[in-house]
C-alpha cells in the first residue's frame, strides 16, 4: 500500500510539472533565479543520488563492485559512448568484478 | 519581451536535461531547415528506441527492489521519467518513507516543466492536446524537438520521439519486470549498477559550469555524510540544498568582485561537444548579464 501511495504522489506531481511547464505564460517561470535553481536543482539531485546507490545499502555506507561499475560508466561517458554503452558498462564491470571476487 | 526573448534563441537542446541523445546532436549540426520530414523521424526514432531499451534495465531494478509487475508497470506507464523512476525505486528499496521517497521523485520531475515552457512556444499546441501531450515532455523529447528547425519538424519530432519512447519504455519495462525473476539474484548480474550509472549519464552533461560542480560535490558530501544517521529518502533532499547554497554563496561573491569573476564555462567545451548541446554553454553565457544587473 505504501509503495501505491508512493508512486500515486510521484505520478501526479511528475504530471503537474509537465502539464504546468506547456500551459503557463512564459513570464512565470522564466526569471533568472528561478531559472538557474532549475538548471543546479537536478544536478543536486542526480549527484546525490549517483554517490548514495553506490556507495551505499539502505542505510550504511559501503565499498563494493559497483564502484567499479560506475568508474567504468565514467570512462564511457569521457568516451562520449551512447547512452546506453554507458549503462552497459557499468552493469558488465559490476558484474565481471563481483564473479572475480567470488571466484578468487 | 519574454516572448521576444523564447523566440530569439536557436532551437537548441534543453539547459538542465540528460544528454540529448546522439541522434539530437547529429540533428542539430546537420542543415536543420532543409531537412526532410524522413530525417525527423528517422532521428526520432533512434532516440526513442536506444532509450525505451533502458527500460528494461528500470524494469530488473524495480523488479529487484521488491516492487510488484503492477506497480513497476505503473510506474513507467504513469509517472515516465525515467531518472524520476530510478530515484523512486531505489529510495523505496532504501526504506524511505513514501512521501519522502517521492518528494525526491519529484523534485527530479520538476525540470520537465522547464523543457514544456521551451516547447510551448515551438509547438504552438491546441489547448484540448495539452494534457495528453504534457506526458510526453521529457528529457528526450525536449531534446529532439528542440533540434528542429521548422515548427512542423518540431511537431513531428516530438510525436514520434514521444510515441516511440513511451510504447518501447513501457513494454522494456514489463519484460524487465518478468526477466528478473529468471535473473535470480540481480546483483549477481551488476544490475544494481544500472541505476546509478543512468544517473551520472544524465549528470555528466550537466556538470559544464562551475556553480554546478560545486553543487555536485557538496551533494555528494551531504547525501553520503546524512546518510547514515538520517531516515532514508531525507539525505537526498536535504542533498538538494546544495543547489540554493552554491548560488547563495555565489550571488554574495559575485557582489564583491563583480569585475573579475572568472567564466563559468570556458574550460569544459569537451562536454558541450559530447552531447552536441552547445547551445546549453550559450544559454549560460547569455544569462551571466542578468545576473551582473540584478
Amino acid at each position: 500500500m505504501n509503495v501505491w501511495i508512493a508512486i500515486g504522489a510521484t505520478a501526479l506531481g511528475c504530471y503537474a510539472a509537465k502539464l504546468l511547464g506547456l500551459s503557463v505564460p512564459q513570464g512565470m517561470l522564466e526569471r533568472p533565479v528561478v531559472k538557474r535553481l532549475v538548471t543546479l536543482l537536478p544536478v543536486a539531485l542526480l549527484a546525490a543520488l549517483t554517490a548514495q546507490q553506490t556507495f551505499s545499502d539502505g542505510g550504511t555506507l559501503l565499498l563494493d563492485a559497483k564502484a567499479a561499475g560506475l568508474g567504468a560508466a565514467a570512462v564511457a561517458l569521457l568516451l562520449r559512448a551512447p547512452f546506453l554503452v554507458v549503462v552497459a558498462a557499468a552493469v558488465l564491470v559490476t558484474a565481471a568484478v563481483r564473479a572475480l571476487v567470488q571466484g578468487g | 519581451m519574454l516572448e521576444q526573448k523564447a523566440d530569439s534563441q536557436p532551437p537548441t537542446c534543453p539547459s538542465s536535461g540528460r544528454d540529448p541523445d546522439e541522434p539530437a546532436a547529429r540533428a542539430e549540426s546537420a542543415d536543420p531547415a532543409g531537412r526532410g520530414d524522413r530525417a525527423v523521424v528517422r532521428d526520432a526514432l533512434g532516440v526513442g528506441v536506444a532509450v525505451g531499451l533502458s527500460g528494461f534495465a528500470f524494469g530488473v531494478t524495480a523488479a529487484g527492489a521488491g516492487l510488484s509487475l503492477p506497480q513497476t508497470c505503473g510506474l513507467s506507464l504513469f509517472v515516465f521519467t525515467g531518472a524520476s523512476q530510478f530515484a523512486l525505486v531505489g529510495a523505496l528499496a532504501a526504506g524511505a518513507a513514501p512521501l519522502a521517497a517521492a518528494a525526491g521523485a519529484f523534485f527530479l520531475g520538476v525540470r520537465n516543466a522547464f523543457y514544456g515552457l521551451r516547447l510551448a512556444t515551438l509547438l504552438r499546441l491546441p489547448r484540448a492536446v495539452r494534457p495528453l501531450a504534457a506526458h510526453m515532455v521529457i528529457d528526450e523529447t525536449a531534446a529532439v524537438t528542440l533540434a528542429q528547425g521548422t515548427r512542423r519538424g518540431a511537431r513531428i519530432g516530438f510525436t514520434v520521439t514521444g510515441v516511440t519512447l513511451f510504447v518501447l519504455w513501457n513494454l522494456t519495462t514489463l519484460l524487465g519486470a518478468l526477466g528478473a525473476g529468471a535473473l535470480g539474484d540481480t546483483g549477481t548480474w551488476g544490475l544494481d549498477a544500472a541505476g546509478p550509472a543512468v544517473f551520472l549519464a544524465l549528470l555528466a552533461p550537466m556538470l559544464r559550469t562551475t556553480a554546478a560542480r560545486a553543487t555536485a560535490v557538496l551533494a555528494v558530501a551531504l547525501g553520503l555524510g546524512l546518510l547514515p544517521v538520517l531516515p532514508g529518502g531525507v539525505p537526498v533532499l536535504l542533498a538538494a540544498l546544495a543547489a540554493p547554497l552554491v548560488l547563495l554563496v555565489r550571488g554574495r561573491t559575485r557582489k564583491g568582485t563583480a569585475a573579475e569573476a572568472p567564466r563559468d564555462d570556458g574550460d569544459r567545451t569537451d562536454d558541450a561537444d559530447r552531447t552536441g548541446n552547445d547551445g546549453d554553454a550559450d544559454e549560460a553565457d547569455a544569462e551571466e548579464p542578468g545576473e551582473e544587473r540584478r
